[in-house]
């Protein structure tokens, strides 16, 4: 075995023994048992024809699976993005037996299966249930998992450890008698740190994680309204702290006015963004606050006790102390620059010394973004186990994270990855695209967005050339529903039909982040050849103008679309 | 057509009336909330019970002051996926203090009913070839329940048993 730190390995326990996911009480399993039962009977109901297929579906729906272009679609939840060793090795059992080898990771930091058969997604489901997971509103119009910081109860910058409150909510909405048969369906994120690593703002509900400095009292600044789409919105403030106690009575608040007023007459006009602008923020805001006063509050009121009791499960892991700086991690570093590029675009800083945050990319040049297969995830669960407390995470944007690995390490993790194709130095680069299934799976595509993804990628294979550029978001949809975030790219792309072929829109200028920020189309699109150079000529035009230690939405904020603009359409 | 309470079906006491049916002089009788404000004298003279039907977009706010009047009020669900009425039978329990009867009618599917019974219905009416065993299984299936709502429920997680009423004074 080779050599590890981890104390649980040592000592004989579970590996991932401290590994920060929830882990179910008698009633979750209680719950999620019975959940399964229900949902094997309504497949059955199915297929003796005794319920539609229009009735069924809201209810496969609720329970994640979607029928895609060639086949099911079973999405699986990862709450907030949390995965232990145990829960990744079933995910690749799950791969490799009901499915053909490989999964696929989802901005929502959710897990999909694109080909299980109906038959067998009950079993499934059960499989899923032995390890405290399921498929519960992943999809249909309800509320659905919770999105939170792929870094928390790690990160530098963290104030308050978001995970503990993601976890409430998601029981707290789970199978919620009054919001499951919403308008459409209802995201939140949450984040606990300044640096919004959760794009909150682009979410029917987005919450901020504050503590009052004064009092310690930890509290939530509440935005709503926000969306991509075919319409995309930043979300509203709609208070700017509601404390814990009072959160889940807030939530009700909002969510019974959207319930009530949403619009029903087009799917296009139903997300609670619409809602929200059709009747002005301000008369949103006071109807909320209005149900809000009224509320019995105090049903709702989440109690200390029960915030202590869910944060045990996210009790920080036995880190040892370590010096800030790791000799044979530095020692490394100088002798092999290939390690040397990961440890600048794969490392994030962690808040013990000795330790730091590694993202696993899940973008090998040329491949697809996001998919894993069974071997790899098994590998990472390995690793885990070794290196990090046997804890995995997924990312928003695709990859995966092992948060808690000890710089002494870095080294040997970074060659295990490597040896299975998944040490790509490019998290945050150019090539660490977000791409959304396009025509290769989706039923709704205009154009194909993964082939893009990795055309672009190979244009721009060469890693140092991609470090040379610096941090450039790209983000690619095949058709305007949104679902790889173009709003949001720094470069977005947007599929869109012209006359039955496909072009290309590009959008400069969207951000996610703390400054989030919604892109503009530059100009006239470009057919499936024409967008690769046109991605370049961007790039290019960027490196003429940018000064010294400028990144690309740096330079373009200072000098406008119009230099963008003129290389892309001058010749034409 | 079939009602439903508790899953099974119940003898009727409630005449559904059509908003161009007349009015009879004895029963329990449902009207439209246009009917209701029209005909209100008329209906309220009789000795026996009234009820009124809600259409999905027509929310709790609409006949709150009439309440007192009302020994039900019916909730339609045009299509299962409008789930308006879930609210509305919630505010009619919970910010009105409704105490007579919920009924739910319209398109509605066995996989509510649970959810129906938590909001505060109290009665389903479903067509006469729908109604079988599911209905009543339906409410047995799940166990637990993760957040407060209404109604009577058993088992309970470590959210909702802290979630209930423990409120500092
Ligand atoms: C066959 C596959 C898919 C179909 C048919 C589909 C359909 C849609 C539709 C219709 C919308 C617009 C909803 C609205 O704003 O009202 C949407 C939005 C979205 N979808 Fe998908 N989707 C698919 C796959 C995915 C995948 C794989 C992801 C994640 C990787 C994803 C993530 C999203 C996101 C993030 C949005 C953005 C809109 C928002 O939430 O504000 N979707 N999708
Ligand atoms: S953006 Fe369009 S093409 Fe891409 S997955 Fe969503 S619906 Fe399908």
């Amino acid at each position: 075995m080779p050599d590890t730190h981890s104390p649980a390995i040592r000592s004989n326990q579970p590996a991932d023994a401290h590994a920060a996911v929830y882990r179910y009480d008698e009633f979750d399993k209680t719950f999620i048992f019975e959940r399964v039962e229900q949902f094997r009977a309504q497949v059955e109901r199915r297929l003796k024809g005794e319920i539609t297929e229009e009735e069924f579906k809201p209810i496969r729906l609720m329970n994640g699976l979607y029928l895609q272009l060639h086949a099911y679609m079973l999405r699986v939840a990862v709450p907030y993005g949390m995965l232990s060793s145990t829960q990744v090795r079933r995910l690749a059992r799950i791969a490799r037996v009901y499915d053909k080898g490989y999964g696929h990771f989802t901005t929502r930091q959710n897990i999909q299966f694109n080909w299980p058969k109906l038959e067998d997604v009950p079993t499934i489901l059960r499989e899923l249930a032995e390890v405290d997971m399921h498929a519960i509103q992943t999809s249909g119009n309800c509320i659905r998992n919770v999105t939170t910081d792929q870094f928390c109860g790690a990160a530098a910058d963290e104030l308050v450890d978001p995970r503990v409150y993601a976890e409430i909510l998601r029981q707290w909405s789970t199978m919620h008698p009054e919001f499951t048969y919403l308008p459409r369906k209802f995201k939140i994120a949450i984040t606990g740190s300044p640096n919004d690593r959760a794009a909150v703002q682009v979410h029917d509900i987005g919450l901020i994680a504050k503590k009052d400095e004064v009092t310690g009292r930890v509290g939530f600044t509440v935005y709503v309204g926000g969306g991509q789409g075919r319409t995309p919105y930043l979300a509203v403030k709609a208070r700017d702290f509601v404390p814990v106690e009072e959160i889940i009575g807030y939530l009700e608040a909002i969510l019974r006015v959207y319930n009530q007023l949403g619009r029903r007459d087009n799917i296009y006009k139903a997300r609670i963004k619409i809602t929200v602008n059709e009747m002005g923020a301000d008369k949103f805001i006071g109807l909320i606050e209005e149900e809000y006063a009224r509320l019995p509050r105090q049903k709702f009121y989440v109690d200390p006790a029960i915030v202590d009791a869910i944060q045990t499960h996210f009790a920080p892991p036995p880190w040892v102390d370590l010096p800030a700086i790791s000799d044979s991690f530095e020692a490394a570093k100088a002798a092999d620059p290939a390690f040397a590029r990961w440890t600048r675009t794969n490392l994030t800083e962690h808040k013990t010394p000795g330790y730091a945050i590694a993202t696993i990319s899940l973008k090998p040049i040329g491949g697809i973004p996001g998919d894993a297969e069974a071997d790899q995830l098994e590998t990472v669960a390995d690793l885990a186990d070794l290196y990090s407390f046997g804890e995995v995470r997924v990312t928003h944007e695709q990859n995966l994270v092992l948060a808690h690995v000890r710089k002494d390490d870095l080294y040997p993790l970074w060659k295990a990855l490597d040896a299975a194709g998944l040490g790509t130095a490019n998290a945050g680069l150019i090539s660490d695209i977000i791409a959304c299934p396009g025509l290769d799976y989706c039923a709704l595509a205009n154009t194909r967005a993964i082939p893009v993804a990795q055309r672009i990628a190979e244009r721009f294979a060469d890693l140092d050339r991609q470090h040379d550029l610096g941090e450039l978001k790209v983000k690619i949809s095949g058709c305007i529903n949104a679902c790889g975030h173009h709003h949001v790219g720094h470069i977005g792309i947007l599929g869109v039909d012209k006359k039955g072929e496909e072009f290309f829109q590009i959008l400069l200028g969207g951000d996610a982040g703390t400054n989030a920020a919604l892109g503009e189309i530059v100009g006239p699109g470009f057919d499936y050849d024409g967008i690769i150079d046109a991605v370049e000529t961007v790039v290019n035009t960027f490196v003429k103008l940018r000064q010294p230690g400028e990144i690309f939405i740096q330079t373009l904020a200072r000098t406008g679309h119009a230099p963008f603009k003129e290389a892309l359409y001058a010749r034409a | 057509m079939p009602v439903l309470d508790r899953g099974l079906p119940i003898d009727d006491r409630w005449t559904d009336l059509a908003d161009d049916q007349d009015i009879p002089a004895e029963g329990a009788v449902i009207v439209s909330l246009e009917r209701w404000r029209t005909e209100r004298d008329a209906l309220t003279s009789r000795r026996d019970a009234v009820g009124v039907r809600l259409k999905s977009n027509q929310l709790a706010t609409e006949i709150a002051d009439d309440l007192g009047s009302l020994s039900l009020v019916a909730l339609e669900f045009p299509k299962f996926r409008d789930g308006r009425a879930f609210s509305a039978a919630r505010e009619l329990r919970e910010r009105f203090d409704y105490k007579g009867e919920i009924r739910a009618f319209g398109h509605i599917i066995p996989d509510q009913y649970l959810f129906l019974t938590r909001v505060g219905v109290d009665t389903v009416v479903v067509p006469a070839d729908r109604v079988g065993p599911a209905w009543a299984h339906a409410l047995k299936e799940i166990s637990v329940a993760f957040q407060p709502a209404l109604g009577s429920e058993e088992g309970t997680s470590l959210l909702r048993r802290h979630l209930k009423g423990t409120v500092p004074a």
